[in-house]
């Protein structure tokens, strides 16, 4: 008897794209609402985006179930650090925890393209990128996700940052004002709606300074 | 008499039924400092009194958060406590994820009283030597619930555990019908005049005591000492009035749900 293959797959794709742009003193975080498996949409409201501290934010694409087993799992260990340190956790401590809790999983991993996003100690703004399995890297931008490929370098283009391996360091954080990042975001996710047909619907744009959280919509195409 | 005999072993009984390491162990709660806890229908009041080693030293944490809608205060070998504090964080953040709604806090009492008899029953475990006043609101309405080393566990309107506890239990007795209709800021000044009780002469500040609370809309938090302060300020002047009447009166009208008093021929465990 030949060797057998699996005729199901664990995972599904549900498609979608995230985007995150970090400033000197802000952090944006955006994502569209479709979620669709194949050729149908299954609603056109879906949240990718998760709060996981006061100043760190999570979206994802991928499959939906194991992100949120992911959201939940994170949110989960949060509150075990609040209790024993008695203070929410930092944005590169979310990060090194996801990495970990990603790579946890290499041999079933969590289907989930994240980027996260939110101010580091010092009140600036930081990105960081994963792969599956945890591989990460701060950055200053990133996308994940369907449209990344049609975003990516649209964002390298405008916000291209000098090479973190150049001396002396430089700062990787883009230095346009919040506003004009929060634009540059919807016009991104405009193209990508043009040509994606996993990304539309709407775009939920989540954004982080001093001040707190914000959370704003916009329109994309529907088709 | 006999009772050195039997007392080694906590899986010994001695012959008059009693576990007598079950019973050291509800000694060692009396020895710790007091802890309080009433409740309205819509609010919980954790309090306890601030005892450090010596002036060099801090106090030691008594009141620890379980949940938003779960906290603890504990009396006795405060070790024993926090680890009963993480078993009960866990058992929270568990349900929480599996059920995406708050521990029921009838379920997590019962469970911390059967890890405790667990210990009851074990030749290799000794007791845990703390009792945990348990303060939550659920579906069901604010409960508060005062967990033994025996595996016992009672349900209260208003209740004080560790030394000196018994002035406050006296003062808790004569207002304890009031309790259930009480204001929020009432509730927290009946808490601070039953800590005064157990001071008994000393002046009552924010430093000698911790009060924490959780009530419909308002997650369990630990008031900070400013806000205590406060609390204490506005009602010494109206305290010093009844400060001689509270010392007085030593009436054992009514008493709480379940009895408090153990005479010498019951053991404690079944009160």
């Amino acid at each position: 008897m030949p060797k057998q293959q699996a005729n199901w797959s664990p995972y599904d794709n549900n498609g979608g794209s995230c985007v995150a742009v970090a400033g000197a003193d802000y952090c944006v975080i955006a994502a569209d609402t479709r979620m669709s498996t194949g050729y149908i949409i299954l609603t056109r409201d879906y949240s990718k985006i998760c709060k996981l501290a006061d100043k760190c934010v999570m979206a994802s694409s991928g499959f939906q179930a194991d992100v949120k087993a992911l959201q939940k799992h994170l949110a989960a260990r949060h509150l075990i650090y609040q209790h024993q340190h008695s203070k929410q956790m930092s944005c590169p401590a979310m990060a090194q925890l996801l990495s970990n809790t990603l790579y946890y999983k290499r041999f079933f991993p969590y289907y989930s393209f994240n980027v996260l996003g939110g101010l580091d100690n010092e009140g600036k703004g930081c990105v960081f990128t994963y792969d599956a399995v945890g591989s990460y890297e701060k950055v200053g931008y990133s996308s994940q996700g369907s449209g990344s490929t049609l975003i990516m370098p649209f964002l390298d283009n405008q916000l291209k940052s000098p090479s973190p391996l150049l001396l002396p360091v430089q700062d990787a954080v883009t230095p346009l004002a919040e506003a004009e990042a929060v634009d540059l975001v919807k016009t991104v996710f405009a193209s990508a709606s043009e040509r994606d047909i996993y990304t539309g619907d709407k775009l939920e744009i989540v954004v982080i300074n001093a001040d707190g959280i914000r959370r704003e919509y916009m329109d994309l195409r529907k088709d | 008499m006999f009772r050195n005999q039997y007392d080694t072993d906590v899986t010994t009984w001695s012959p008059a039924g009693r576990l007598f390491q079950v019973e050291y162990a509800m000694e060692a709660v009396k020895q710790g400092s007091a802890a309080i806890g009433l409740r309205s229908k819509t609010h919980i009041v954790l309090g306890c009194v601030n005892k450090a080693n010596s002036e060099l030293s801090s106090h030691q944490k008594k009141i620890f958060k379980v949940d938003d809608h779960i906290g603890v205060a504990i009396a006795g070998l405060t070790a024993d406590g926090r680890v009963l504090s993480r078993y009960m964080r866990n058992e929270c953040i568990n349900y929480s994820f599996t059920y995406e709604s708050p521990l029921p806090v009838g379920r997590l009492v019962v469970q911390l009283a059967d890890k405790a008899q667990v210990c009851t029953q074990r030749s290799w475990k000794r007791p845990y030597g703390v009792g945990l006043l348990v303060a939550g609101l659920d579906e069901s309405g604010a409960h508060l619930y005062y967990n033994c080393p025996s595996g016992n566990y009672f349900e209260y309107q208003a209740f004080a555990i560790g030394s000196r506890s018994q002035a406050a239990k006296t003062y808790l007795e004569r207002k304890f019908e009031n309790f259930t209709d009480a204001s929020r800021d009432d509730l927290v000044k009946d808490a601070l005049m039953a800590i005064r009780e157990t001071l008994q002469g000393e002046t009552l500040k924010s430093s000698v005591c911790t009060i924490a609370v959780v009530g419909v809309g308002e997650p369990f938090h630990i008031l900070d000492q400013g806000t205590v302060q406060q609390m204490i300020d506005a009602f010494e002047i109206v305290g010093e009035q009844e400060g001689p009447d509270a010392a007085a009166g030593q009436e054992a009208s009514a008493e709480p749900e379940q009895g408090a008093g153990a005479g010498e021929g019951v053991a404690p465990m079944d009160i």
